[in-house]
């Protein structure tokens, strides 16, 4: 009774969603980037592959629905498609975050920014290898590393607050800046969000493995 | 191995290290478990795991086959089955059992359905006819066979034959209702209706049901067991062994990985 082609598919389904966390993580990369060089054709062609990233949410989700459907998966399967299906969800929105960090980019339009960007770049490193060490986590059913990567989110946190009371101070200091000051607080803001959903996946990881849902790392708000 | 016991509410039978030789065979290893009232239990594992030579255990069928010998206890309202005060034919009107092929008698629907009650000396025509309503609406085949009650059971179709036979478990008004794969010889629709069935027989009786087929113990049973080669390997609540069985064997078994 083993069944060789649904363990197959579901080999297939992990390598996938892999491949999805790479595409989101050179999106979050890359709209940094673009932000620090202020290259706005590049934020423009992330905020284009933002439809591959959703595009490839949907085909994942069809074929564990598919697979759901078909082979009435049980126990630890049943948890990886659940948890899959959640998964790209938070990856997906992820995207969006990116997306979010492109267009303001491009609503800032060309000229040197308020301030150079050093905490931003620092909070998209953490989150980024956050998510990278969240997909080695998800393969290898390591759920150590799970756990220990909720508890990374402190520090994403601490530097977003860190850059909202900086440029709110600026702003005090300079209200022209407010508009632009304000774009840099929503840039936080996504990253911020990015490192929040890097923590969904992981406690996914957890139930995945255990079975057992848990908040890892309940916010201090 | 099954590593402890789990609680079960309202235990009505209590299987305790209950071992099964065919012979010098042990086809049944230290069996403990307890079977809840009112609620349905399914067994499950590969053929040849012990899964029906347990529930056989329950009625005492095993009696019928000369090599069988039996060590541990099976009690049933705390009382030991296999005591020699024991009525057998009283406790296999208390145990009822279906088959996995239906097997009507050759005879009219009305007779199949009133005949324990009629051989347990019912005579009156109006009881033997309420006998039969009640266990033909309790077995979900009234309405279809209550213009024909006369006509010979084995021209009906395989699912009603398997209700007929069920109807028939149930005339006897048992207390627990032993089912040995009921649904394997008939078709989705015949086996939805019968599992729907199950879900309402439950109200009355204790169903324990050995099945192949893991989603229906999954849709329909509340404690399920996972046997393999004779042993216990793990039961608890059936929506655990289905989510996130303890025992890695379960799991393998569960999601395919051997068999």
């Amino acid at each position: 009774m083993t069944r060789e082609a649904y363990h197959k598919a579901l080999k297939t389904l992990e390598d996938e969603v892999l491949f999805m966390g790479e595409m989101v993580s050179n999106a979050i990369r890359k709209s940094v980037e673009s932000l620090q060089k202020r290259d706005i054709a590049a934020s423009k062609e992330i905020v284009k592959n933002d439809l591959l990233i959703n595009k490839k949410r949907f085909d994942i989700e069809e074929k564990c629905i598919s697979l759901i459907a078909t082979q009435q998966p049980m126990a630890v399967d049943l948890r990886e498609l659940t948890s899959i299906l959640s998964i790209v969800t938070d990856l997906e929105r992820m995207g969006d975050h990116a997306e979010g960090i492109a267009k303001i980019n491009i609503l800032l339009g060309e000229g040197p920014l308020v301030k150079p960007l050093i905490d931003i770049p620092r909070m998209a490193d953490i989150g980024l290898s956050m998510l990278d060490k969240c997909l080695k986590a998800f393969v290898n059913r390591d759920t150590e590393t799970a756990r220990r990567i909720c508890n990374e989110d402190d520090q994403v946190d601490a530097l977003h607050d860190q850059i909202y009371r900086e440029l709110l101070v600026m702003m005090m200091e300079n209200p022209r800046i407010i508009h632009m000051a304000t774009y840099l607080t929503w840039v936080s803001h996504n990253l911020e969000r990015i490192a929040d959903r890097v923590t969904n996946i992981a406690e996914r990881i957890v139930f995945m493995v255990t079975g057992r849902m848990e908040e890892i790392n309940v916010s201090k708000y | 191995m099954a590593k402890e016991r789990i609680n079960v509410p309202e235990p009505i039978v209590n299987i305790i290290d209950l071992s099964l030789y065919y012979g010098k065979v042990k086809a049944l290893k230290s069996i403990a478990l307890d079977i809840s009232k009112k609620k349905i239990t399914s067994f499950i594992g590969p053929s040849g795991c012990g899964k029906s030579t347990l529930i056989r255990c329950l009625n005492r069928m095993n009696d019928l086959i000369e090599s069988v010998t039996i060590e541990g206890c099976i009690k049933i309202d705390d009382q030991d089955i296999y005591s020699p005060a024991i009525d057998v034919t009283e406790l296999r009107r208390r145990v009822g059992m279906v088959f996995q092929k239906p097997n009507p008698f050759p005879k009219t629907i009305y007779e199949n359905v009133i005949y324990g009650p009629r051989l347990m000396g019912i005579r009156k025509r109006g009881a033997l006819d309420d006998i039969c309503e009640k266990a033909l609406k309790k077995g979900a085949l009234w309405d279809e066979v209550k213009d024909r009650l006369h006509t010979n059971a084995l021209d009906l179709s395989g699912g009603q034959q398997q209700r007929i036979c069920i109807a028939r478990a149930i005339a006897m008004e048992p207390e627990i209702i032993l089912l040995d794969e009921p649904c394997s010889a008939l078709d989705p629709i015949a086996t939805a209706k019968i599992e729907d069935m199950l879900c309402d027989l439950k109200k009355d009786y204790t169903v324990i049901i050995v099945t192949h087929n893991m989603q229906q113990a999954a849709r329909i049973s509340d404690y399920t067991g996972f046997f393999m080669l004779g042993k216990l390997v793990e039961f608890n609540i059936t929506t655990e062994i289905f989510t996130n069985p303890l025992e890695k064997q379960t799991e393998d078994y569960i999601t395919g990985r051997f068999g």
